[in-house]
């Protein structure tokens, strides 16, 4: 993604998570970096987090919490497994997970694109505003609650409660669909629903069988409050 | 916030060093409860009739050698006895009701915190990691043990309410987490004739899953019990004897992380706390499930 420039290792192991994300923020276009690879996160929070340059990050461990929050235009790789609330409120750019994620991934992403390669856990997707989001595994359970726009993509199964309470993002789920949440309902695939998906998955850099995929949308009977409900909500 | 740990050796090397490798796990959760820890240790080197007895007293002038003549004496029964600070440990064929009785009698500022072949307990108020170079805890030996670093939300920051909690024998719990029916359950098991020492949610689910074992359960049916009956956010783990147990509520609110290897299984709210372990980049990492339960055999 970054233009010519040059790369520059920062170690956690000797320096404070707090300076490295302030080389991030303040000395990139200074130094002519474009690449920065941080080793030794043994799962340290809010790497990389509040990113707004064009840059590559490798990040060759596992990582805790908050890891490529708030992302804005970079390009960040983990090379590990992620704890809660990776790439959460992403604005812009790609964050890519080698490993497993843990809850919350994307949570309340706003745009740009958020690829766990392994698994990702409950809450996958909350509150999504407008990010993509694409999973080579699994999801956990209430994955896309309350997601208001954009696109999630979930090769392997979703754990009970998919989609629950959600407005205007749509999940596309290769494996088994264990429950949806309230007011998601499967829907029929469209030709403009591969079109998404095989778009998703080429930005993804993944490869999955479209043809296994199935569409979860929202029902829309949440939307408006229904007085001759009475007590059902 | 709370954050909790737990080790359980498959190796003998492991096991030696297990209270060197519990240390940096329990440090690192410090950050997440900064007001008091504990840590129960499990280890089986008693003859068959004797209990091991974890105390504590608050008075941190207390005389533990003029204590121990006076319970030799009115209970005439020999026991091993190591103080450590506010903390002692006595190995003895005493009944725990006789001793029990005894504190109530003559010695109010001794708490009884374990009881049980395996099991003893450190735990204490202030920052765990002083807690643990207190008690020495790099120099423990032990099958497995669990750990809690507390942020008091719903009760008094005392060493009473501090975790682990336990209950009958060589049975410990501690919790990351809220309940929101403690005293729904309290009331519960008063009317059956149990009795508490806090008003710590968490002490409520300990005689709660305490109380079915009693009546027949094992813990993985108490376990199977509680997920019925808790009301609330949790991350439980549990140590027996023989075994290590770990449970989450529907809502996976609150974090946990395992790893496992050939030679241990580490659990631990974060991962950044078992990133020193030996073996790590090969271990098996995951995250438990909401209502699954685990368990690790010893």
């Amino acid at each position: 993604m970054a233009g010519v420039g040059q790369t520059r290792q920062l170690d956690l192991a000797e320096q404070s998570v707090r300076e490295v994300n302030q080389y991030l923020h303040q000395r990139l276009s200074e130094d002519r970096v474009n690449h920065v690879e941080i080793v030794n996160p043994d799962g340290r929070h809010s790497i990389a987090a509040g990113l707004d340059a064009e840059v590559d990050v490798d990040i060759l461990g596992h990582a805790g919490y908050f890891v490529g929050g708030m992302n804005k235009r970079a390009n960040v790789t983990v090379h590990g497994n992620v704890g809660w609330s990776v790439a959460e409120n992403i604005m812009s750019g790609l964050v890519r997970v080698k490993g497993n994620a843990s809850e919350c991934a994307a949570a309340s992403g706003h745009n740009g694109l958020v690829v766990i390669e392994g698994d990702a856990s409950s809450r996958c997707g909350i509150s999504m505003k407008g990010v993509d989001i694409v999973v080579g595994g699994s999801v956990g359970h209430v994955s896309g609650f309350m997601a208001q726009a954009g696109r999630m993509v979930i090769c392997g199964d979703a754990d009970p409660g998919l989609g629950d309470s959600l407005y205007e993002a749509v999940i596309y789920v290769g494996g088994e669909i264990r429950g949806l949440g309230a007011d998601a309902q499967e829907e029929p695939m469209q030709d403009s629903d591969f079109q998404v998906l095989g778009e998703l998955l080429k930005r993804a850099e993944m490869t999955a069988d479209v043809r296994t995929f199935r569409r979860v949308a929202s029902a829309r009977t949440l939307y408006h409050w229904n007085v001759d409900a009475g007590q059902e909500y | 916030m709370c954050g909790i740990v737990g080790l359980l050796a498959k190796t003998e090397s492991i096991e030696n060093d297990l209270g060197k490798l519990i240390v940096p796990m329990f440090a690192c959760m410090a950050d997440r409860g900064p007001d008091s820890g504990g840590c129960a240790f499990f280890s089986n080197s008693l003859k068959a009739n004797e209990r091991k007895f974890s105390l504590y007293t608050i008075d941190p002038d207390f005389d533990w050698h003029a204590w121990h003549r006076s319970l030799q004496e009115a209970i005439g029964v020999e026991s091993r006895f190591e103080p450590l600070d506010n903390h002692a440990v006595l190995i003895s064929t005493f009944e725990p009701a006789a001793l029990q009785a005894w504190l109530h009698e003559n010695s109010s500022t001794v708490q009884l915190l374990s009881v049980g072949q395996s099991i003893a307990i450190y735990k204490d108020e202030g920052n765990p990691t002083e807690i643990a170079r207190r008690y020495k805890f790099d120099e423990m030996s032990a099958s497995h043990c669990v750990g809690h670093t507390r942020m008091a939300t719903e009760s008094a920051v005392t060493p009473a309410h501090s975790h682990p909690f336990t209950a009958g024998e060589d049975f410990c719990l501690v919790h990351n987490g809220s309940l929101s029916n403690p005293y729904m359950l309290r009331r519960k098991l008063e009317r059956e004739g149990l009795t508490f020492e806090t008003d710590n949610d968490t002490e409520a689910a300990c005689r709660y899953l305490q109380w079915r074992m009693q009546n027949g359960d094992d813990l993985h049916e108490a376990l199977s019990g509680a997920l019925a009956d808790l009301d609330g956010f949790y991350t439980l783990l549990m140590a027996t004897t023989d075994r290590m147990c770990l449970v989450r509520d529907a809502f996976a609110c609150k974090p946990a992380v395992v790893a496992e290897t050939d030679d241990y299984v580490a659990i631990s709210s974060e991962f950044r706390s078992v990133a020193h372990l030996p073996g790590i980049a090969d271990a098996n990492i995951f995250e438990p499930k909401p209502e699954d339960i685990y368990q690790w055999q010893v």
